[in-house]
């Protein structure tokens, strides 16, 4: 039940001393019911700048086919297919935050699961626009589905990873979309009730009805929790099939059974990097520091000092096996790696993803703002680069020596990549303007429990054991949304 | 007979809520129904909402899904146009099992989910049914028939004594009709 009490050593998720539920249905729905602010128009204008740029480039690899692109005979896929991990891995992150965690129940997923999963669902439709772009003649996109002779083809080889591909990536975007949407229906039940007009009709249809009685809450949280238990095999299915696009080939330096852990490690690592980036300065922007807390931050830290080592072993790892399996062309294809013509795209990798995130032992560090926003973006700059090293520099090298080539994007590709920045940018500010950005229900849910407020009551009750009350109020020292005078004269 | 269709009481609590559910089932009075902006665990078992089957559903939908998957893969390519792959059986299982696996979970979510909105009455478009438009935001609101339950002053008092902040006496169910 709701009143019972937290323990005093667990750090608050929602800090301030009015929170009410009146106050946070007010607060998460202010940018939705005002008009927006500068800082979301400039952000808005940039994003569909680059997302027209998008359209530019996506129309003219559509028109003059994907010869557009830097690719030639020898770099068969470069450019598209990083893009491609890179997104599927950022959107790994939401399902894990919205499914893993609640699992475990961790409650300080309820107030970063509904833009995470929201990042999620325009991670994957970015990602999927690369699997439609490079196929040369996105006409005939249909053909990855298992239909019969008659429309063309033969039945779809159903031994091919790139078929399992396709299976995985359309179930996860399906499957994210309802579970994100079933959790927005209460959310835009409040927004509904709320609304007079046009407005109010709008969200009406899109609120399916919602009313909030007992049936309905008991059966979404049994909804929510078996959604949560098939999203988790789920999401580690989908990079371990991504991965088996490259594993189960003979190219060196991808025929690797190391693949599937280290890449789902990676899609975590890149999007817990992601979720910080686009919600510490959303935090700021829409005034959510009471809600997505200090706590929340070095969370989301530790976890990706975590899943940042779990990579670096991955790394080193893979290095040993090419050495100790003796295969001469394993082995060069690593020490190609580190020393060839493609050495800077190494070491950048390296360095983004093993060693800077190393920084965030320091509790200065993980407990600075800047400094993550900093770290999170060199972590997706270092994730990127690890796509583009896999799968560059292992296909760069031919067989044959006089194949040997290097890759250079045009500016087709440079676009693709930047525009499909923009379209992720423009869908997640749109989404910030038309619904929820955080879970208000779920947030409501932990306010008797977990907030600071409460805490701070039992404090002045005056039942805790001194020692536990003493390491509380130093934890908060970190908190910048804590008044820390508050606690002074405790 | 008043044109009193409902009456409400509204709290601000959800402990408030539960205090005022067992005050007014000790006295015998039926609940209509309850609506809260946030999931109360506990108050199902109150309110002798049954346990939910979705579950039972969800795993033989997911059997269905995994069927259907090795049932497509196995009519294809072993039964209606075999590949020679290397001169592989054409029965790979192995190869077999990452889509069997996708969509046991596609047809799962699916048919959870369908359920779950039909069993609820949720679509788009549904003209919501709503008692107090405060209930979606931060009011606890317990629903009393006012036809069934006559003394509607004891029920008043009831609700107050258990903390409710306001208690409304509607004439008409639901507000949220045009």
């Amino acid at each position: 039940m709701s009143g019972h009490n937290e323990s005093i050593l667990r750090e608050p998720l929602i800090t301030g001393q009015d929170i009410t539920y009146a106050k946070i249905t007010n607060d998460v729905l202010m940018p939705v019911e005002n008009k927006p602010n500068r800082a979301w128009w400039i952000g808005f204008i940039l994003s569909l700048c680059g997302a027209t740029l998008w359209v530019v480039a996506v129309g003219y690899t559509f028109w003059f086919g994907i010869g557009a692109w830097g690719l030639n005979k020898t770099v068969g896929w470069a450019w598209d297919i990083t893009g491609f991990v890179w997104w599927v891995g950022i959107g790994h992150a939401g399902t894990l935050i919205s499914a893993v965690l609640l699992l475990f129940r961790q409650n300080w997923r309820n107030s970063i699961n509904r833009s995470a999963e929201a990042m999620t669902i325009f991670a994957v439709i970015c990602a999927a626009t690369y699997v439609v772009s490079h196929m040369g003649r996105p006409w005939l996109a249909y053909w990855v589905l298992p239909l019969p002779n008659q429309f063309g083809s033969l039945w779809v080889n159903f031994n091919s990873p790139l078929v399992w591909d396709m299976f995985a990536i359309s179930t996860y975007f399906s499957v994210s979309l309802l579970f994100w949407y079933t959790g927005l229906l209460p959310d835009i039940a409040t927004i509904r009730d709320r609304a007079t007009g046009v407005r109010r009709k709008i969200y009406s249809i899109f609120s399916f009805g919602w009313n909030g009685n007992v049936k309905t809450w008991q059966r979404f949280e049994a909804v929510s929790l078996i959604l949560a238990g098939i999203s988790t095999p789920l999401v580690l299915s989908v990079h371990t099939i991504v991965s088996m696009d490259f594993a189960t080939s003979v190219i060196p330096g991808w025929h690797t059974t190391i693949f599937p852990p280290y890449f789902v490690a990676g899609a975590i690592f890149s999007g817990f990097a992601m979720v910080l980036t686009l919600l510490l300065v959303a935090r700021k922007v829409l005034g959510l520091e009471n809600y997505i807390t200090m706590f929340h931050i070095e969370s989301m830290n530790k976890i990706i000092i975590l899943t940042g080592s779990i990579v670096g072993v991955a790394y080193i790892t893979e290095f040993f096996i090419a050495w100790y399996s003796g295969s001469e062309y394993e082995q060069y294809a690593f020490i190609n790696r580190s020393t060839g013509p493609y050495w800077w795209a190494y070491w950048m990798m390296m360095t983004c993803n093993v060693i800077s995130p190393q920084l965030l032992w320091f509790k200065k560090i993980r407990t600075s703002i800047p400094a993550t926003w900093i770290l999170s973006i060199v972590v997706n700059i270092g994730m990127w680069f690890e796509r583009f090293v896999i799968i560059v520099t292992s296909l760069h090298r031919d067989y044959i020596p006089s194949s040997w080539a290097m890759f250079y994007p045009t500016w087709v590709d440079i676009s693709v990549f930047v525009g499909s920045i923009g379209v992720f940018f423009t869908l997640f500010l749109l989404f910030l303007r038309v619904l929820p950005s955080i879970a208000m229900a779920e947030v409501k849910m932990i306010l008797k429990s977990a907030s600071e407020q409460e805490k701070l009551k039992q404090i002045k009750e005056g039942h805790l054991d001194k020692e536990q009350v003493k390491e509380y109020i130093e934890s908060l020292e970190k908190f910048d949304s804590v008044k820390q005078e508050e606690y002074a004269k405790i | 007979m008043s044109n009193i269709k409902y009456i409400l009481g509204s709290f601000g609590d959800p402990d408030d809520l539960m205090h005022g559910i067992e005050q007014l089932q000790a006295n015998n009075i039926k609940i209509h129904d309850v609506y809260t902006p946030m999931p109360i665990h506990g108050i199902e078992a109150k309110l002798g909402i049954k346990r939910s089957r979705l579950d039972i559903l969800a795993f033989f939908c997911g059997i269905t899904g995994t069927m259907s998957a090795f049932a497509l893969i196995y009519l294809t390519s072993v039964v209606d146009w075999k590949h020679n792959i290397g001169g592989k059986p054409a029965l790979a299982l192995p190869d077999f099992i990452p889509i069997m696996f996708e969509l046991t979970i596609l047809f799962c979510a699916f048919s959870l989910v369908g359920a779950y909105y039909a069993s609820t009455h949720l679509f788009p478009g549904r003209a919501p049914r709503v008692m107090d438009l405060r209930a979606t935001d931060d009011r606890f609101i317990i629903a009393v028939d006012a036809q069934t339950n006559v003394d509607h002053g004891k029920i008043d008092g009831l609700l107050k004594d258990a903390g409710a902040l306001e208690v409304k006496h509607n004439e008409r169910k639901y507000i949220s009709y045009e």
